[in-house]
């Protein structure tokens, strides 16, 4: 991986994770991403950044297809996940979900216990291929529990209903449960936002903890969090990549005024 | 300074009206418990005979020595009731399943509407269906020589009450925060995967609570019941067999009884009986929906 790469429009190569390639989006006839060209590399943070609107979400939500959720996006242009086009007729979006594991704004436990929230994908995913043993699942929740440093939190409430817990265990409980899937890819959509400074500070710990194993593609509204938390920085407005660099190199000199000025808090 | 103006009236006046109405429910339901218990309690504490009324299905209230067996009427509405749900509640989760989760736009519109369009007709126009429609239809159909009876009434029924477990079904469904099947699917479950282990047992209490209305709504329909089961006292051996409910003994009978007679007495006792269970059911229904609520 080169290092000094800092701009957009990197050449195909196997080094990324996700690719996109003239990526055009439109919610109905609005049109909110313009001809975006992507690259996000194997085994780093990078965070997106970028005013309200921009469509940094957008292209998070495009790269596991759950933006397709809506039902009147429109897409043009190719999206490679690990090599793959996930738009492309030989793809099965269940797989690409199993490889892109997504982590929303608000946590989103659901209403069931902390062990079958844990294990909800897992089950999913093995359940179709194999008969899985009680003592290899409580190996897998511990595991993945332990690598969100939430298991000593949670321990004892295993089988407590998932929604009790603290909005940061729940955030941590939602990173957990993508674990046992084996995902290659994270992709987090402003996963601090909903939670308070202590749980912000625990959850980008942990999140910083888990690069290298997994690459992670965050959206933040908050630049501070941007820069102390990411390798990589892309810069969105209205729906175009502006700049994308190392993130110190970004903050420091970035390229765009557009970039400055949105750093230096001009507006967004 | 006295403030006691027109709008003061005016409030006071329409507080009133308010607490009337609100409280004018609870009125008129123990109004009619009252009524019904006050009707038939002279036969409950006089000649009725527990023992015979559960276990004889000799229901004789006009022979010159009367027994009042109502096990014929109570398995007669059972079954009628139990054959329903039968086929109601699969086509009404179906329903809602459908048109909670796949059905979009137009498609979506037009169905909840004409869902509770289906509701609103009146049971007289079922049980004509049951007689002029299904009963030659099943006559010709298995070859028997009466279609009216439990499978007739049945299906009627099972009919009836579809719409209303449809809306509440739907209602339930649709209650399950959209970021749980989000969730789901980000986590690579598909479609019938979010629906059979999230949505389901996320909405488990609702979906029970329109099943049980649904029952409520069965044991208590009269006119379609009375027009399509053939109207016949008989423990029935087989879905073609005619059976009567007891409503529908209500019915037909309380108009050629002496008033505060024995008789008068013993088909108030089937109205005790009948607003006991539905009364159990409903209560059930609402406490289970209450359970979701609190969650």
């Amino acid at each position: 991986m080169a290092d000094g790469e800092s701009s957009v429009g990197y050449p195909s190569t196997g080094a990324f994770a996700i690719e996109t390639r003239g990526l055009n989006l439109w919610y109905g006839d609005f049109q909110a991403l313009f001809d975006v060209d992507l690259g996000v590399k194997k085994g780093i943070i990078t965070s997106m950044i970028g005013p309200s609107g921009c469509g940094k979400t957008t292209v998070l939500r495009t790269c596991n297809r759950i933006i397709e959720r809506l039902g009147y996006v429109r897409t043009t242009g190719s999206v490679y996940v690990l090599g793959h086009d996930i738009f492309g007729d030989d793809v099965e979006i269940v797989q690409v979900r199993k490889q892109v594991g997504m982590v929303f704004q608000r946590p989103n436990p659901l209403p069931i216990s902390v062990r079958d929230n844990v294990l909800f994908g897992f089950r999913l995913h093995e359940a179709r291929l194999r008969k899985v043993a009680r003592a290899e699942e409580d190996e897998v929740l511990e595991s993945a529990l332990r690598q969100v440093l939430l298991w000593d939190a949670v321990k004892d409430r295993l089988d407590r209903p998932a929604t009790g817990l603290s909005l940061e265990e729940q955030q941590k409980l939602c990173i957990a449960r993508l674990l046992p899937v084996k995902p290659e890819v994270l992709l987090m959509d402003e996963p601090c936002s909903a939670l308070d400074p202590a749980g912000t500070e625990a959850v980008e710990e942990m999140i910083w903890q888990l690069r290298g194993d997994y690459t992670i593609l965050i959206v933040t509204h908050n630049m501070a969090q941007a820069r102390r938390a990411s390798d990589e920085c892309v810069f969105m407005l209205l729906g175009r990549i502006v700049e994308h660099g190392r993130t110190e190199e970004l903050f420091l000199a970035p390229e765009h005024t557009e970039t400055a000025d949105y750093i230096e808090g001009r507006y967004g | 300074m006295d403030r006691r103006d027109a709008a003061w009236y005016i409030d006071k006046v329409a507080q009133w009206v308010v607490f009337v109405g609100g409280i004018s429910a609870i009125v008129f339901i123990v109004g009619i418990f009252v009524f019904i218990t006050k009707e038939g309690l002279d036969f409950v504490l006089g000649p009725l005979n527990l023992g015979e009324f559960f276990t004889s299905i000799a229901w004789r209230p006009t022979s010159n020595n009367p027994t009042y067996g109502a096990l014929a009427l109570i398995v007669g509405t059972a079954s009628v009731t139990g054959f329903a749900m039968l086929l109601s509640v699969p086509l009404s989760l179906g329903a809602a399943l459908f048109i909670a989760e796949f059905a979009t736009g137009k498609t979506r519109e037009v169905l909840k509407v004409l869902v509770e369009m289906l509701a609103a007709i009146p049971s007289v126009v079922w049980g004509f269906v049951g007689m002029s429609i299904m009963h030659p239809l099943i006559m010709r159909i298995f070859d028997v020589p009466l279609g009216l009876g439990v499978l007739n009434a049945g299906l009627i029924l099972g009919l009836m009450a579809a719409p209303i477990m449809t809306t509440i079904a739907e209602d339930a469904l649709k209650a399950v925060p959209d970021t749980y099947r989000e969730a789901a699917e980000a986590l690579g479950a598909t479609r019938w995967e979010v629906i059979f282990k999230v949505v389901i047992p996320a909405s488990r209490n609702g979906l029970l609570a329109a099943v049980l209305l649904g029952v409520g709504r069965g044991f208590g329909e009269t006119m379609a019941v009375l027009m399509a089961s053939g109207h016949a006292i008989n423990i029935p051996t087989s879905p073609f067999d005619s059976v009567r409910a007891l409503t529908a003994t209500i019915a037909s009978e309380l108009g050629d009884t002496v008033r505060g007679g024995d008789h008068w007495g013993s088909l108030f006792t089937l109205g005790i009986l009948l607003f006991v269970v539905t009364f159990v059911i409903n209560l059930t229904a609402d406490i289970v929906v209450r359970g979701i609520r609190k969650k």
